[in-house]
This record gives C-alpha cells, structure tokens and sequence, in this order.
C-alpha cells in the first residue's frame, strides 16, 4: 500500500461548494495512510469557459498550474475534480503534441518567469490513484464495515472517460464499479455512467439540462439504484441540487441520494459520516447509512425474462 | 469559396484548431450528432455545421447555436471513427464568432466572459459572484429564483461569498496578457 504524500491541485470548487467532497478526500487519506500536499499558489483551470472562447490564454492558464508543481520538483499531480483533471492533462498532452502551441505557451510563461517541458508531470484523478496505487485488495481488507446491501450507480461523468484521458474504456468504464463491489456493495446496471451531467448548461439553458439531468437519474433509478456515486464537483452538484428542479419539469419524484466516491470509502473504513461530510447534500443522504446490512444479502437469481422479450412460437391447441 | 482575405472559412478553422487538419477527413457520418446530448437543440448538428464550412458559408455557420450548446462532454470526439478533435472545432467556431460580432446565442458568451473576468482578477473562481453577476446583468428576472437557491447553499455550507485569491495575481496576469497578444498577432496574420 502507498503511504506516501502526493502533489495535490484541489480546484476552485472544492474551496467553494463542495466542503463534502474536500473533507471526505481528507478523510480517506488520513485513514489510508496517503498524504495530499497542495502546489503552492494553484490558480483556477478555466473550467469549460475559458478553453472555449480563448484557445491560448486558456493553455497558459492551467500551464501556469503544471510548471509551479514542476518547480516544486513534482513528477506527478493528483487531481479530485474531473474538469480540473481534464484541462491539466490536456494541456500537458497538447504542449506536447502540437509543438507550435506549446512554444506559445511557453512565451506566455516567460512572461512571468515560468516554463514547462511537456510530459513533465504526470497527470492523474484522484480516484484512479486510489484505486491504481491503494488497490482494491487493500481496500477490502479495510473495509471494516462493508456496505453490505447498498446498490449503488458508479457515474464517472464524461471528462475521466473520453479519449483524451484514456483512463478506462470510453463507453462502459468499470473501474469505480470493481471498487464498488470490493467494498461490498453491488454496482447496479447504468447505461449513462458517461453521460455528461449537463456542465454550465443550468445557467444557460434549463430546457437543456434538466432534460440531461432527469435522463441521468431516471436511468439510475431504472437500474435500482440506492444512491449515485460521482468523482466530481460539477457533477455532484448538477445531480444533487437540480434534482427537484428537474423532477418538477418532468413530473417525476426521483430522490436519489448523490455522493462522492470518498464518501461511499470512508463509510466502509467505518468512518462517521458526520466527518465525511454528510448533511451538505440537498437530496438527503443520511438514509443511506441505515440501509447498509450486516452481512453480505443473499445472491440475487437473475429475473426472468419477460415472455415478450423472446416471442417464441405458440403450439398450436 | 474564397473568402476575403483570400483563405477559404474551412482553411482558417483547420488553422485556428490544434489537429483541426483531421477536419478534411470527416466522412458525414453523423457519429457526433447522434451522440450529442444537446444536439436536439442545436440549430445544426456538427456534421450539418462541418458540411456549412465545406461549403464555405461562413455566416450561416457564425450565426449559428450550434457551438453555443456544446456542453464539452467529448462524447462526439470518443465516437467520430476519423478522431477529428470536434469540440475544438466547437471552440474555434465560438471564437471565430466572438471576433466577428456574429454569435446567436448570447447568454453563453456572456457567461464564459463573466467567469472569465474573475479568474483574470484573481486566479481563482467565484461562484457566488459570478451567479450574481451573469443572473443580474443578463437575467434579472430569475434572482429570485437565484437567491432561493443560494439560501439553499449557504443553508448547506456550499457557497462562499467571499471571493478567494492567488498570491502571486501580478504574475498571472502578464502571463495572460502575453498569451492574448501572441493570439491576436495569429488571428491578424
């Protein structure tokens, strides 16, 4: 098991709206013995906004991230939000690839004295090093309390899973539904798992988010779900705070719990959910805890099939 | 088509896009648009907009919402069998039509410029600010839909309302400023 402190860039919303996330991370980290050690003075990614209305201060701006840690002798950055990871890995990757680009970019860093060598730092997401460098061995053995009887959805969102990240496959990425399973809950079937949340849509165009959001949680709940499990801020929040909102546009009542990945572990360390940040989600989470069963449920017998999936056909009278 | 300056619509999209060349090997396949979570309300889909700038028909395609209502999932980048980079084309149709004056879709342009604005000043977002801002100067008629749900928040510890700040802002600021002039002396050639 790893035990050592890795170069961490939090991100702007877990300062801001997603204390729960922030404190579960902690949480997960002091328990499993890893350290997590902030660059000093990080600055903002530009989330979606920026990259898409000013290609290359948008590069500088999230390079400026890559060589401070590179300074600080980094080799590696762990990230827990999925756009901040995404934007720091591609413009890694990008310097690299497109030589005029990273020139640029360089030029720009001059100007404040900065410079970074692409493929410097290696880039990762918080929940692929938990589950690359920790082990899911590691974390069954101490699961203490194992989440017997949960069926949660694993939703990976759209920015871990895309080509540009190649972290899992693209479509149906498994990763965080094998960590599920090893602590002891069952990952339920989720065809959405990659569907994008919706991102900035919610202050633009409700029509269209609502509709992304509804589409999520009904397939979910479609699934059996107890709860959806998440590895992002903006993902979080989309699901968890425009779920009424949602469900009042489509006439529906979905009230699905939504929780980070860090949570869902600290819960089977046997952490307090209090110290996870339990209590800050609008679709309350606290029901969640109730439902976990001592021992392990009895195996499920696939369902039949229903007569009109197969149509066979009839004998005669 | 040959437009003023004596490049085609499609050259200068190929030109602005780190890969954009990959955008001659679009087979109109349709991939993108099917995948496209917000595709029903785009006025093309991204094959209809990749035909528009073979054909040259440059106003046709900076007046159009399509880039507007990209969401940057990727899902059309994952699928297209030709790996063209379509959400970068997304984005260079959005700065194409900043600097033209054309775009359709307001609210988008001006929600990246207010986020923009705080995290030029101070490094960092701002979420309750920006909400604020965009909500009053652009939408004033949801604030109070706004403030219900920013009671909700705060309720909840989820939203500062002070803004946070690097240390070293002087620095990223000639950064940024640097990487604007390098992007307008391109845009000029």
């Amino acid at each position: 098991m790893s035990t050592k402190t890795y170069p961490y860039y939090p991100g702007c919303s877990m300062q801001h709206d997603n204390h729960a996330y922030a404190a579960s991370s902690i949480a997960v980290a002091k328990a499993l013995g890893f350290g997590l050690d902030e660059i000093n003075d990080w600055n903002c990614c530009g989330a979606t906004e920026y990259f898409s209305v000013n290609r290359l201060p948008a590069y500088s701006l999230v390079a400026r991230n890559l060589a401070l840690a590179a300074d600080e002798g980094a080799t590696e950055v762990v990230v827990p939000c999925s756009a901040c990871y995404f934007n720091l890995h591609k413009t890694d990757k990008n310097m690299g690839k497109y030589p005029e680009l990273g020139a640029n970019v360089n030029k720009a860093l001059a100007a404040g004295n900065l410079h970074y060598d692409p493929g410097t730092i290696k880039v990762r997401h918080l929940v692929e090093m938990v589950i690359n460098d920790i082990g899911l061995d590691t974390l069954k053995e101490r699961a203490k309390r194992p989440l017997y009887g949960l069926k949660l959805a694993a939703y990976y969102g759209c920015l871990i899973a895309r080509p540009e990240s190649a972290l899992d496959d693209t479509e149906q990425p498994m990763m965080m539904d094998k960590m599920l399973e090893a602590l002891g809950a069952k990952a339920t079937p989720f065809a959405l798992k990659t569907f994008c949340c919706g991102g900035h849509m919610t202050q633009i165009s409700e029509e269209t988010a609502f509709e992304m959001i509804h589409k999520i949680i009904k397939n979910a709940a479609d699934g059996g779900a107890d709860a959806i499990v998440t590895i992002c801020p903006m993902c979080q929040l989309n699901l968890d705070v425009y779920q009424s909102q949602a469900n009042r546009r489509f006439g529906s009542s979905y009230e699905i719990p939504v929780l980070y990945f860090t949570q869902v572990i600290g819960l089977a360390l046997g952490l307090k959910p209090k110290d996870l940040g339990f209590g800050q989600e609008f679709v309350d989470a606290k029901s969640i805890v109730s439902k976990i069963q001592e021992s392990p449920p009895p195996k499920e017998r696939p369902a039949r099939r229903p007569k009109e999936a197969l149509p066979m056909p009839a004998m005669p009278e | 088509m040959k437009a003023k300056n004596g490049t085609t619509l499609f050259d200068r999209v190929v030109e602005a896009t780190p890969g954009g060349e990959l955008l001659a090997h679009c087979l109109q396949c349709g991939s993108c648009g099917g995948s496209c979570p917000s595709g029903p309300d785009m006025d093309h889909t991204p094959r209809g907009i990749f035909a528009l700038i073979n054909a040259g028909l440059e106003d046709e395609v900076l007046s159009s919402n399509t880039p507007w209502y990209c969401v940057s999932c990727y899902a059309c980048t994952a699928r297209c069998p030709q790996q063209i980079p379509i959400t970068d084309i997304m984005y260079t149709l959005k700065e194409m039509a900043i600097h033209a004056g054309r775009y359709d879709h307001p609210q988008a342009a001006k929600f990246s410029e207010t986020f923009i604005g705080f995290v030029e000043q101070r490094g960092r977002s701002f979420e309750a600010g920006l909400a604020t801002r965009y909500h009053l100067f652009h939408h004033p008629e949801n604030v109070v839909k706004l403030g219900m749900m920013g009671v909700g928040m705060m309720r909840r510890n989820r939203l500062a309302l002070r803004p946070a700040s690097i240390k070293n802002t002087e620095q990223l600021q000639k950064i940024l400023a640097e990487a604007k002039s390098i992007a307008a002396k391109g845009r000029r050639s």
